[in-house]
């Protein structure tokens, strides 16, 4: 593959710097996010590659790969990271920045979750993990998927479709509501 | 060493400490604490008697801590002087009061246990710095064992382990079971260009002494197979790059490019967890043995030593050439010169070249009667100065001093005075002056104004 940089090659690095407040340029390549990262199999692009990537500028290609949907947010890498890169931080803005510009969903299934998972937490100021796993079953069209181990969960009393809303609901939508237009209004 | 202790010329203080620098260029007064060894230098003969039959046996620092030595011990095989030294804190007469084995079998009489520190009071006319550096303690790694793994060792402990005079007689063997390691693996940069470390600087060793290893490693053991995993490869000495070749074609050294993210055990082997930035993976390494490159730091008391000597530091405590290009050697202080890795992380080429470069400055520092200096310097009007004393605060060389004259009457005045061979022209006393009786020559506000003049004409 051959990639064209141009002039502008800086651009996309300097976007998000400006949104994750991560300067791109500090990472040197070392590897180090790429070597603790418990999910890099799945990966199509490593860490390191996706901060590569952006340091080239390539906009398409990083936004379009599955790798920051495929990112656990646990931190290992910015942990480890001897540069104090947030590599985490840069994981979460491309996620944002991919829903925002609406590139094609590589992992449709974690953006549903992920949805179907605040919305749980803004309806109900928490988590109702019965309606969560049904909901998401449904969205991503596998009704029966653990539909036999529920049943047995159900039966032990471990989960129940009760579970009401908190009592101070209105305060967790205003969370939500006043963090809707962080990223536009360039806020961390 | 043994040379230079040889030579009529040269007097060596072993086990000394320098406790106050005074003076200037050509007139240093240094006092120098010689700590007592408690063994008489004179009379001893460097038997070995003593150290072979002391019952008190402490971790050497020498090797390391991975073997022992005794509580009067000589601190390696080539010491100079060869006499052994008491270490206090471990012998038997200081911590209960009785033992005296080593009193008792010495043959010279050599052994002193009342003796006391000494204090020398010398002059000297120039002063080089050659304090060297501390080693990186990787134990701040975490993920790296943090010190809890016996076989993560330094690159200096297998340098221990490999040495026919080492703990192990030059047998490489995992400290933990004392097996041969099969599969070892190096990691570089531990401790160098890493920001979040604190160190952001690059060791300039680690590199060539890894790749040393791993080629003395495969002598010892052609069995072993070495991964080294490194970031980059800086080898810009002379030959460096070839040998550095040479580690990976003729002796089988694997090199991965990237850094170990975690270090742990399963069983008695030790799983490093790595990236391959190249091939663009992940890569674990069932390793037998860990080697840390550990890179450079300043000694922990270079500050100390620079504030006695009036020297700067950087904020990693290595001591500030005048500049960093054109004057290496040379400090702020006039005499007072800087060589090897007490300045920056330096090897052994760069090293003998700067100690070759400190010797020639003093050679030449001595060579005349006469110093020729740059004629910019400061001069006091003494029949204008206040005594207010507030350019000797802010001379950054401790140029101005205060001498006391004789006038034609016979009475007797204090005034202050620029030593011109410690100026160096900076200006910062001229601007302090509140009364404006410091000039720089040559540039003298007359003549500033007159150049303003005519350039306005």
């Amino acid at each position: 593959m051959i990639y064209q940089l141009n002039a502008n090659v800086r651009n996309f690095g300097e976007t998000i710097s400006e949104l994750s407040g991560v300067d791109i340029s500090t990472c040197y390549q070392c590897g180090k996010c790429t070597a603790g990262c418990p999910v890099v199999m799945e990966m199509s692009h490593t860490p390191n590659q996706i901060m590569r990537l952006i340091q080239l500028g390539l906009k398409d290609e990083v936004l379009s790969s599955p790798t920051p949907w495929l990112c656990a947010s646990c931190e290992t890498c910015t942990t480890r990271c001897p540069k104090e890169v947030d590599i985490a931080k840069i994981m979460d803005t491309l996620r944002i920045l991919a829903l925002k510009e609406g590139y094609k969903r590589k992992e449709p299934n974690v953006v549903a979750f992920n949805k179907i998972f605040l919305d749980s937490i803004k309806n109900n100021g928490r988590l109702q993990e019965t309606k969560l796993a049904m909901a998401f079953n449904f969205k991503t069209l596998q009704f029966f998927k653990d539909m036999m181990l529920g049943q047995k969960l159900f039966m032990k009393g471990k989960i129940s479709f009760s579970g009401d809303a908190i009592s101070g609901v209105d305060a967790v939508k205003a969370i939500f509501e006043r963090s809707k237009g962080f990223l536009d209004k360039g806020e961390r | 060493m043994v040379e230079s202790s040889q030579n009529d010329n040269i007097e060596i203080l072993t086990y000394s400490e320098v406790e106050e620098v005074g003076g200037y260029i050509g007139n240093f007064e240094v006092k120098i604490r010689k700590k007592a060894r408690l063994v008489d230098l004179e009379k001893c003969t460097g038997c070995g008697t003593c150290y072979q039959k002391c019952p008190v046996k402490v971790p050497s620092e020498f090797d390391m801590e991975m073997g022992m030595r005794k509580a009067i011990y000589v601190p390696f095989p080539q010491a100079v002087p060869n006499v052994p030294v008491i270490d206090k804190e471990h012998c038997r007469m200081f911590t209960k009061g009785k033992c005296s084995i080593c009193q008792k079998l010495c043959q010279a009489d050599a052994i002193d246990y009342e003796q006391e520190d000494e204090i020398i009071e010398d002059k000297f006319g120039a002063i080089v710095v050659a304090t060297g550096y501390d080693l990186f303690d990787a134990s701040v790694y975490g993920e790296y064992g943090g010190g809890r793994f016996k076989d993560v060792i330094s690159g200096l402990q297998l340098e221990r382990l490999i040495s026919p005079s080492g703990p192990t007689g030059g047998h490489i063997i995992r400290p933990s079971d004392g097996k041969e390691p099969k599969n070892v693996v190096f990691i570089q940069c531990v401790g160098s260009r890493d920001v979040e470390k604190g160190r952001p600087y690059c060791s300039n060793v680690c590199c060539m002494y890894t790749a040393k290893h791993a080629v003395l490693l495969k002598e010892h053991l052609p069995e072993v197979q070495t991964n080294i995993f490194y970031m980059d490869i800086r080898s810009p000495g002379k030959n460096y790059e070839q040998f550095v070749q040479r580690t990976m074609e003729q002796f089988g050294a694997l090199y991965i490019r990237g850094r170990v993210s975690k270090i742990y055990q399963r069983g008695d082997k030790l799983i490093v967890k790595g990236a391959d930035t190249l091939a663009a993976c992940q890569v674990e390494v069932e390793a037998d043995m860990v080697v840390l490159a550990t890179g450079i730091t300043a000694r922990h008391d270079s500050k100390e030593v620079a504030t006695k000597l009036g020297i700067p530091y950087d904020e990693f405590g290595f001591f500030t050439e005048l500049h960093p290009k054109l004057a290496p050697i040379e400090t702020v202080t006039s005499g007072v010169f800087l060589t090897g890795a007490c300045q920056a992380p330096k090897d052994i080429p760069d090293t003998v070249a700067s100690a070759s470069g400190a010797a020639s400055k003093v050679a030449a520092l001595f060579s005349s009667d006469r110093m020729s200096m740059a004629p910019l310097v400061s001069t006091i009007d003494t029949s204008v100065c206040s005594m207010c004393k507030a350019c000797m605060e802010v001379c950054p060389y401790g140029a101005i001093q205060e001498e006391e004259i004789t006038l034609r009457d016979g009475t007797k005045k204090k005034q202050l005075t620029v030593l011109e061979s410690v100026c160096h022209g900076c200006g910062a006393c001229v601007s302090t002056c509140k009364s404006s009786c410091i000039m720089l020559r040559g540039m003298t506000d007359e003549q500033i104004f007159d150049e303003l003049m005519a350039v306005a004409q």
